[in-house]
């Protein structure tokens, strides 16, 4: 089936099979490998995706399902310059990341937290952001990074 | 792992969709709302439907209405995200931010919640607790299922395999408590309560101890049999309510560990009932 879809910005035409999952759409049809795909069944949140402004995860979407929405990925995070988004920045800074694999995920779950929630609280980020998992930074580091993020962007307004 | 093939259509109308739903022989066409408990089943290759029916782009399925100063008629299709936004239903707001995290409550809906029927679901035991009336589509068909006759076993509903659900008819209750318990936020609770008081009349309903959301039923009993809710009646309600369950144990906690979650769970609702205030919330940090 063919599905038409924007994608950082830009518009996007696939051919895909139903059963064919967001995630793997993104991958393998587009080919933005940035959207990383850990347990395929919704439990580990690196596939996390922006999907008209709201977040999912893009192994519990069908591909088809996507036709006409518009999509922020990892890739898109970095401005036109490449430029670092302040929540990479602060990700690097505070070495919230060793094998970057939840990574991706972390960042856009992060983006709708600070979407929702401009100025949270330790607590509050280590409740919104315990639907991703990592399996090496250990979550301070992560918590570490989104506050900071959060102080940067809101002193900016 | 990869879903199994199948074929997929985007339904316009609920009665478009139950039409696809007679039409396939073997009756394995399934709806596809939000996703997020059949993806993983897909995913996992534990349904392996021929069509999945698409019910994402019906109009009309994602509103809130109130029908009365006392009900609200909720949409099929409202997601997890808009209950907690929502101000109609203050029990219901509460409830939904228990339910997974931002990107399941993003699409997961309420009807897609109450047609899977996991007795550790949020909304199932608060549409027992308040006693709300399921409307359902069938190709020739119309009824309404109360919610406690709606739930047979874990997994498993009242509908036909060509019925959908359209919308529910949701009583605001005058008084409410809502309590859950899980080791990690945004995991399904190791036991939930809810208890409402609907015209005068408190139901209990509680989760994480059977197939399906289970009535307290003594409890309820003591609760609307007195005129006041003093703290020693809270108390043997709670208590009849932990005599009265026979849960299983598994890896997340004993058949001892969750009497006694429901134990505290039912005091801890009942209270907030009587005060209108939540007992403090676990501090995370
Ligand atoms: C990581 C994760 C954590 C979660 N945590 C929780 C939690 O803590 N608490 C909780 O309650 N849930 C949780 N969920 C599940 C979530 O709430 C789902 O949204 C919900 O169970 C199903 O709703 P849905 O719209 O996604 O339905 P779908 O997945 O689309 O469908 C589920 C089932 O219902 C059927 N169905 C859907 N709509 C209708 C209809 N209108 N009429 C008839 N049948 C229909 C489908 O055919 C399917 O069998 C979690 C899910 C994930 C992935
Ligand atoms: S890959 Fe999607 S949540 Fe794990
Ligand atoms: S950095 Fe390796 S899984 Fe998170």
């Amino acid at each position: 089936m063919r599905v038409t879809l924007s994608v950082n910005g830009k518009p996007a035409t696939i051919d895909v099979e139903p059963r064919r999952t967001l995630a793997d759409a993104l991958r393998e049809d587009l080919g933005l490998t940035g959207t990383h795909l850990g347990c395929e069944h919704g439990v580990c949140g690196a596939c996390t995706v922006m999907l008209d402004g709201l977040p999912v995860r893009a192994c519990l979407v069908l591909a088809v399902q996507a036709e006409g929405a518009s999509l922020l990925t990892v890739e898109g995070l970095a401005g036109e310059d490449g430029a670092l988004h302040p929540l990479q920045q602060s990700f690097t800074e505070h070495h919230a990341l060793q094998c970057g694999f939840c990574t991706p995920g972390m960042l856009i779950s992060a983006l709708d937290l600070l979407n929702r929630i401009p100025n949270p609280t330790r607590a509050e980020i280590r409740s919104e952001m315990s639907g991703n998992i990592c399996r090496c930074t250990g979550y301070n580091s992560i918590t570490d990074a989104i506050l900071a993020a959060a102080r940067s962007l809101t002193q900016k307004d | 792992m990869k879903p199994a093939p199948f074929d997929y259509v985007v339904a316009a109308s609920p009665r478009e969709a139950v039409q696809y739903l007679a039409d396939v022989e073997d009756a394995s066409a399934k709806i596809i709302a939000g996703g997020q408990s059949l993806m993983p089943l897909l995913a996992l290759r534990l349904a392996r439907p021929s069509l999945l029916v698409d019910i994402n782009r019906i109009p009309g399925l994602e509103t809130i209405e109130r029908i009365s100063e006392t009900t609200i008629r909720i949409g099929t299709l409202v997601r997890h995200r808009m209950l907690c936004a929502q101000t109609n239903s203050p029990l219901l707001h509460e409830a939904a931010r228990w339910i997974g995290h931002s990107a399941i409550r993003t699409r997961g809906t309420i009807g897609g919640s109450l047609a899977h029927a996991d007795p550790a679901a949020e909304l199932p035991i608060v549409a027992v607790a308040t006693g709300m009336v399921i409307e359902v589509m069938g190709p020739s068909t119309q009824r309404t299922v109360d919610a406690q006759d709606f739930f047979i076993g874990t997994l498993e509903n009242s509908l036909a395999d060509d019925e959908m659900i359209v919308s529910v008819i949701s009583p605001l209750p005058e008084r409410w408590g809502f309590a859950e318990y899980t080791r990690r936020h945004g995991d399904f609770g190791l036991v939930t309560v809810a208890a409402a008081e609907v015209q005068g009349e408190v139901k209990i309903a509680v989760g994480g101890v059977g197939s399906k959301p289970v009535r307290m039923l003594e409890s309820e009993g003591l609760v609307n049999d007195s005129v006041t809710l003093s703290g020693q009646l809270i108390d043997q309600a709670a208590r009849a309510a932990a005599a009265s369950v026979e849960p299983n144990g598994d890896f997340h906690g004993s058949a001892r560990y969750r009497i006694g979650l429901v134990e505290e769970l039912v005091r801890r609702s009942l209270r907030q009932l009587g005060s209108g205030q939540a007992d403090s919330e676990v501090d995370w940090s």
